[in-house]
C-alpha cells in the first residue's frame, strides 16, 4: 500500500510532471463503473436539483418557466418550512441525549457486567428495533398511539392516569414528539452497540489502575470511559444530526405531516410540495436547505474523521 | 459502570446497586420487546379482541391472519422487495470491490481525486436528488419498474461498500499479490484468485448491511414503485393497510411477517453485521 499511496501523491505533488505510463490507464476499468453510476445517479441529479429550484412547471401545460431565486424567497415566508425546521431541530437535538448520551449510558452499563452472555443478550435485545424497517415501526407506533385499541392510552388508563390520554397523533401539540419518542425507540439500540465497540477497545489496564487509585463507578466512568469514547461520541453527534435533517420515512407513515401541518419536517414538506401538489421547482428548493444542512454536518465528520486519523 | 468490581469487597450498597442495575435493563428491554410480541400476537387476534383487550393473548392461535394477509399481497411484496434486495446487493458490492481493487492496488493517476470524488458520495443523501431523479426515471423508461430501485440503491451505496472495503484492503498484507505479480498473474486474476478471498469478511459484512438498508428503504421504494405488483415491502404494508381497511388483525400479520426475515438475518449474523457497523463508523 504504501508505495501506491506514495505514487498517488507524488502524481498530485508533482503536478504531471512525472513519469506517466499510459499503460496505468488501464486501472481505470476497475472504478469506471463506480464513477459513472455515482455521477449519472448521485452527484448529476444533486446539481440538476438547484436549476430545477430555479423553475416554475406548470403541471397543465408542462410549460418550465425560470424564476431564478423565487423558490427561496417563497421558503422564507412558509411557515411550514419553519415548522418543519423546527421539528428536525427538535429531532436532532432529543436524538442526541438519547441516542448518543444515553446510549453511551446503557453501552457503559452493559459493558459493565461481569457475564459476557448477558452483555450480548442485552446488546442483541436492544438492537432488534433497529433492523426493522422504519415503515413497520411506525405502523406500530401509529396503532400504539391509537385512542381506541392503543397500547399507549391502555398502559395510561391501567395506571390510573386517565388524565394523560390522549390521541397522541391526533393532536398539534403531541404529535411530532411522538414521532419523536417511537424514533428513539428504534434507533437507541444501534448507537448503544456502537458505543459498546468503542468501550470494549478500552485497555482493561486504565481501569485496574483507577480501582487502585480508589476511584469508585462513577469516577471511571467519568475519567476514563468518557474521554476515552470521546471519538465516537463526536462521530455519533455528527451522524444522529445528519439522520435527523433527513427525517422522512416514520413522519410519512404515522401523520403524513398533520394534523395540520404540525409535524411535517423538511422531508415530508419536500415530498408534498413536489409531489402530491407537483410543485417541482419549490420542493427542489427545500431539498437544497436539506443539501446545505448534510453538507455541513458531512464536512464536519469529514474533518472529525480525519483529524482523528492523525492522532492515532 | 465498566467495572470488575474489587473481589471479596461485600457492600450492601453495591447489592443493592446491581439490583436497580438488572431491575433498569429488563425494565428497558421489555419496553423494547413488548410492542413487538403486541405485534405478532395481535395479528393472531380478532379485530374485536384488539379493540377490547390489548393485553390479552389471542383466543385461539390460528394463522388464518397470517394466510390473509400473505394472499392479498404479502407474498408479491416479498418477491419484489428479495429481487431489488439480491440484485442490488450483488451488484453493490461487486462494483465496490472492484472498486476499493482499483484504489489500492493498481497504479492508476489522479487516484486521490477519485477516492474524493467516490466518498464525497457519503456525503450526498437521496432526499436531495429525488425530485430530479424523478424526471431522470420517466425518461429513461425506468419508473415504476424494479430497475429504478436496483440502479439507485446499488448508486447511493457505492460510496460506503468501497469506504468499507478499501479501508480493508488497505491492511490487507501485499507479499501474497507481489508473489502473484512476479509469478505473471495478471490484475484480474490477482483481484479473483486472492485480494476478493481474502476480503470475504468484511465483504459479508457489506451484503450484510447493504439488505438491512434495501429491504427497509421507503423514499425510492415509494416513489419509483410506487404501482400495484412492483412494490416492495414496506411500501406494500402502507397499501394494505388501505386495502383491508379496518381488518387491522391482517395488517398487524403483514408486519410481523415482513419484519421477520430481516430479524432472522441479524441473529444469523450478528458478528459480521457488527464488525460492518463499527468499521463503517470508525474509520
Amino acid at each position: 500500500m504504501a508505495a501506491t499511496a506514495a505514487r498517488g501523491l507524488k502524481w498530485m505533488s508533482a503536478g504531471g510532471t512525472i513519469e506517466f505510463r499510459p499503460r496505468d490507464l488501464l486501472s481505470f476499468r476497475w472504478i469506471a463503473f463506480a464513477v459513472i453510476l455515482l455521477g449519472w445517479f448521485v452527484y448529476y441529479p444533486i446539481v440538476d436539483n438547484f436549476i430545477v429550484s430555479t423553475t416554475d412547471e406548470d403541471i397543465f401545460t408542462g410549460e418550465v418557466s425560470h424564476i431564478g431565486l423565487a423558490n427561496y424567497q417563497r421558503l422564507l415566508d412558509d411557515p411550514v418550512v419553519w415548522t418543519a425546521l423546527g421539528n428536525n431541530f427538535l429531532y436532532a437535538i432529543i436524538s442526541i441525549v438519547f441516542q448518543v448520551f444515553g446510549a453511551f449510558l446503557l453501552a457503559a452499563l452493559i459493558e459493565g457486567l461481569e457475564s459476557e452472555r448477558l452483555r450480548r443478550f442485552w446488546r442483541a435485545v436492544y438492537f432488534i428495533p433497529s433492523a426493522i424497517s422504519i415503515t413497520v415501526t411506525g405502523l406500530l407506533f401509529y396503532f400504539i398511539y391509537q385512542p381506541d385499541m392503543g397500547l399507549l392510552d391502555a398502559v395510561l388508563r391501567a395506571a390510573g392516569l386517565d388524565a394523560l390520554m390522549r390521541p397522541w397523533l391526533g393532536d398539534e401539540g403531541t404529535a411530532i414528539y411522538a414521532i419523536i419518542a417511537m424514533s428513539q425507540w428504534q434507533g437507541f439500540g444501534y448507537s448503544t452497540l456502537l458505543f459498546a465497540v468503542a468501550i470494549q477497545k478500552i485497555p482493561r489496564e486504565l481501569y485496574d489502575a483507577a480501582i487502585i487509585d480508589g476511584a469508585g463507578p462513577f469516577r471511571r466512568l467519568w475519567n476514563v470511559t468518557f474521554p476515552l469514547t470521546r471519538e465516537m461520541t463526536g462521530l455519533m453527534t455528527i451522524i444522529t444530526v445528519t439522520g435527523a435533517f433527513q427525517v422522512f420515512n416514520e413522519v410519512m407513515v404515522m401523520t403524513g405531516g398533520g394534523p395540520n401541518n404540525s409535524s411535517h419536517v423538511l422531508g415530508t414538506w419536500l415530498y408534498q410540495q413536489g409531489f402530491n401538489l407537483n410543485n417541482f421547482g419549490y420542493g427542489a428548493a427545500i431539498a437544497a436547505v436539506i443539501f446545505a444542512v448534510t453538507m455541513v454536518t458531512g464536512i464536519a465528520q469529514l474533518l472529525y474523521t480525519r483529524r482523528r486519523r492523525v492522532q492515532l | 459502570m465498566v467495572t470488575a468490581a474489587p473481589p471479596r469487597e461485600v457492600n450492601v450498597w453495591a447489592v443493592i446497586a446491581r439490583i436497580f442495575l438488572h431491575a433498569f435493563l429488563i425494565c428497558l428491554g421489555v419496553v423494547v420487546l413488548y410492542p413487538l410480541l403486541w405485534m405478532a400476537l395481535n395479528g393472531f387476534k380478532t379485530n374485536a379482541q384488539i379493540f377490547g383487550d390489548p393485553f390479552s393473548l389471542p383466543h385461539a392461535f390460528s394463522w388464518a391472519n397470517y394466510v390473509t394477509a400473505w394472499n392479498r399481497g404479502v407474498s408479491d411484496y416479498l418477491t419484489v422487495s428479495i429481487l431489488v434486495t439480491v440484485a442490488s446487493a450483488l451488484c453493490t458490492v461487486l462494483i465496490s470491490a472492484w472498486t476499493a481493487f482499483g484504489l489500492t492496488r493498481t497504479h492508476m493517476p489522479a487516484k486521490p481525486l477519485i477516492v474524493g470524488f467516490v466518498l464525497g458520495g457519503l456525503m450526498l443523501s437521496p432526499t436531495v436528488a429525488v425530485i430530479p431523479l424523478v424526471k431522470m426515471m420517466q425518461a429513461l423508461g425506468l419508473y415504476n419498474t424494479y430497475w429504478a430501485l436496483i440502479v439507485l440503491y446499488t448508486a447511493f451505496r457505492i460510496p460506503f461498500s468501497t469506504f468499507l472495503i478499501r479501508a480493508y484492503m488497505l491492511d490487507l498484507p501485499r507479499d501474497v499479490d507481489e508473489a502473484a505479480v512476479i509469478d505473471g498473474a495478471t490484475e484480474r486474476q490477482i483481484f479473483w484468485k486472492i485480494t476478493l478471498p481474502l476480503c470475504r469478511p468484511i465483504i459479508v459484512s457489506c451484503v450484510i448491511l447493504h439488505v438491512l438498508f434495501a429491504w427497509n428503504e421507503y423514499l425510492f421504494a415509494m416513489i419509483f414503485s410506487g404501482v400495484a405488483g412492483m412494490q416492495t415491502l414496506p411500501v406494500g404494508l402502507t397499501s394494505i393497510m388501505a386495502r383491508v381497511g379496518t381488518d387491522y388483525s391482517v395488517v398487524f400479520a403483514a408486519m410481523t411477517i415482513s419484519a421477520l426475515p430481516i430479524v432472522i438475518v441479524f441473529f444469523a449474523a450478528q458478528r459480521y453485521f457488527i464488525r460492518g457497523l463499527s468499521e463503517g463508523i470508525g474509520k
